[in-house]
């Protein structure tokens, strides 16, 4: 059936490793950037500097990616042309700028040691956008007519929310032990893992994701391991666990858009 | 604002003569995209993408042992609430006077958001120039009271253009025409403001179910969806905050 089995909806001209990686270091960037302010507030100071290195880098990484995306990338200035709630690209680019810029200066100021008053602000501000950050690129991918991204709808976010924090954890425990990173790590992973769950009894081309199973080892991986009595070695481990778990993640997710246009034409 | 204006392309007289690519893509200075033998029928053409803006589809189908040979001229569907439209974070593409919907070549990054945001596989990526390029409805012939170069070449008549309306009228009209004479199985496809793009500012008349012709049985517009997706990710957002703030309360 169909025409000659020819799909209809274009497969994404996106590239692969860009935007799955965008999509990594944006969420990594956004947890990172909301824990330095809670590190700040609460009084861990040991904490802040790394998570606001962090985020500067996630997120300038992922403009990085993103930019490199485009078809035309010295035109990429034209994102910020107008601002459009229907776009999420849109929306994105309008959250990624500041963000980007913000926790530069941040983490510029926690480097050098100088201007720590402007970099208090600034990281304050990143913080405020850094949940933003972690579930834009849902709405990004399920505002398309690819059907298992558009049918993740109701989940993603939350998938994406949870990979984002367990992320932010994996970067903080492997530079130091911490109980605030590994509280962070696992209520992360338990929402990805939870919202992921319910996403693939409802759609099935998430069942069939190698990404996706082992990005769940190794959150599971990663959890266990930030759990060992505080030992350098297995923070530095579980922090790999959640960053690798957090490639896999979103690797996965990406795949399986292009995956469910093919497989809907083979059912056709 | 001008009347809108459309196409209803008549598959029922197309002749599968491919005058509607020519001069689409002569008018339009469409890059050629390759000689290839698809072994689909007649069509050496394969889909609409950058590089192509009018595809003619050719289905050999037996019916009673005799073969009956569908042809239609496909096209951008310029619909009333376009996906690529919506999510173009340039405004690169954007909706005409004559309610069509066209990109700003000039204006486009090549983000791609486009290609996978139409429910009809229609705008594409070019590989070379990394722009997004579709029909324009020959945006530069009908602001000078032109009609579109596929329509202008079309010997039948099996594309014809003008105001939508009269358009809608007309198709009725041919499709009541068609059931009389006992072809069961003809419809309008895109004619109806009620479906999922809020009807197509470019609609068919088809001789079979659309999926034959590579079209979408039922089309829906993602954004649709939009304000419920927006609210799930600021819940999602709230989550984060509280998952943040709890890690940090307690001991250390």
């Amino acid at each position: 059936m169909g025409y000659y089995g020819r799909p209809i909806v274009k497969e994404p001209v996106w590239k692969v490793p860009d935007v799955p990686a965008y999509l990594f270091l944006g969420g990594m960037a956004g947890a990172s950037a909301s824990m330095a302010v809670a590190a700040q507030v609460s009084g861990h100071s040991e904490l802040v500097g790394p998570a606001r290195i962090t985020a500067a880098v996630g997120s300038l990484a992922s403009v990085g990616a993103l930019v490199h995306d485009l078809g035309r990338p010295a035109r990429f200035l034209n994102m910020l042309r107008v601002f459009k709630v229907t776009s999420p690209l849109s929306v994105g680019s309008w959250i990624l700028a500041p963000f980007s810029g913000l926790t530069a200066l941040s983490a510029a100021t926690s480097v050098t040691g100088r201007f720590g008053g402007i970099g208090t602000l600034a990281g304050m501000a990143a913080g405020i956008l850094g949940p933003a950050m972690c579930t834009y690129t849902s709405v990004l991918l399920a505002d398309t007519a690819v059907p298992a991204w558009h049918q993740a709808y109701p989940e993603l976010p939350f998938v994406f929310a949870g990979s984002a924090m367990a992320s932010a954890a994996g970067a903080s425990l492997l530079s130091r032990p911490s109980g605030p990173a590994v509280r962070l790590g696992l209520l992360g992973g338990g929402l990805e893992l939870a919202s992921e769950a319910v996403l693939e009894r409802r759609v099935e081309t998430y069942r069939s994701s190698g990404l996706l199973t082992a990005a769940k080892a190794l959150t599971v991986a990663g959890a266990g391991l930030s759990l060992l009595p505080r030992h350098r070695v297995a923070s530095v481990l579980a922090g790999a666990s959640y960053l690798a778990a957090g490639v896999c993640t979103r690797f996965g997710i990406y795949r399986a858009g292009p995956a469910s246009l093919r497989q809907e034409q083979s059912l056709r | 604002m001008s009347e809108r204006m459309g196409f209803f392309t008549d598959t029922s007289v197309c002749i599968g003569c491919k005058a509607c690519e020519v001069a689409c893509k002569t008018w339009n200075d469409v890059p050629a995209d390759g000689m290839d033998l698809l072994g689909m029928s007649y069509d050496n053409t394969g889909s609409l993408n950058a590089n192509t803006w009018r595809h003619v589809a050719f289905i050999e189908q037996t019916v009673e042992d005799d073969t009956r040979w569908l042809m239609s001229s496909d096209v951008c569907k310029h619909c009333t609430e376009a996906g690529c439209l919506d999510v173009c974070p340039t405004g690169a593409l954007f909706r005409t006077e004559f309610d069509t919907v066209v990109v700003q070549a000039d204006v486009c990054n090549g983000c791609g958001y486009c290609v996978p945001a139409c429910p009809f596989g229609v705008i594409d990526r070019r590989e070379d120039d990394g722009r997004a390029w579709k029909c324009t409805l020959c945006y530069d012939r009908i602001r000078d009271g032109l009609t579109p170069a596929c329509a202008t070449a079309c010997p039948t008549e099996s594309i014809q253009y003008g105001p939508l309306d009269e358009l809608r009228e007309r198709a009725d009209k041919r499709l009541e025409e068609l059931h009389a004479k006992g072809e069961k199985d003809a419809r309008l496809y895109g004619r109806s403001p009620d479906d999922g793009v809020g009807g197509a500012g470019a609609f068919f008349l088809l001789l079979d179910e659309p999926e034959i012709y590579g079209l979408p049985e039922n089309p829906v517009v993602t954004t649709r969806d939009l304000p419920a997706m927006w609210k799930r990710a600021g819940v999602a957002a709230v989550a984060v905050v509280a998952g943040v703030a709890a890690s940090f309360l307690g001991k250390r």
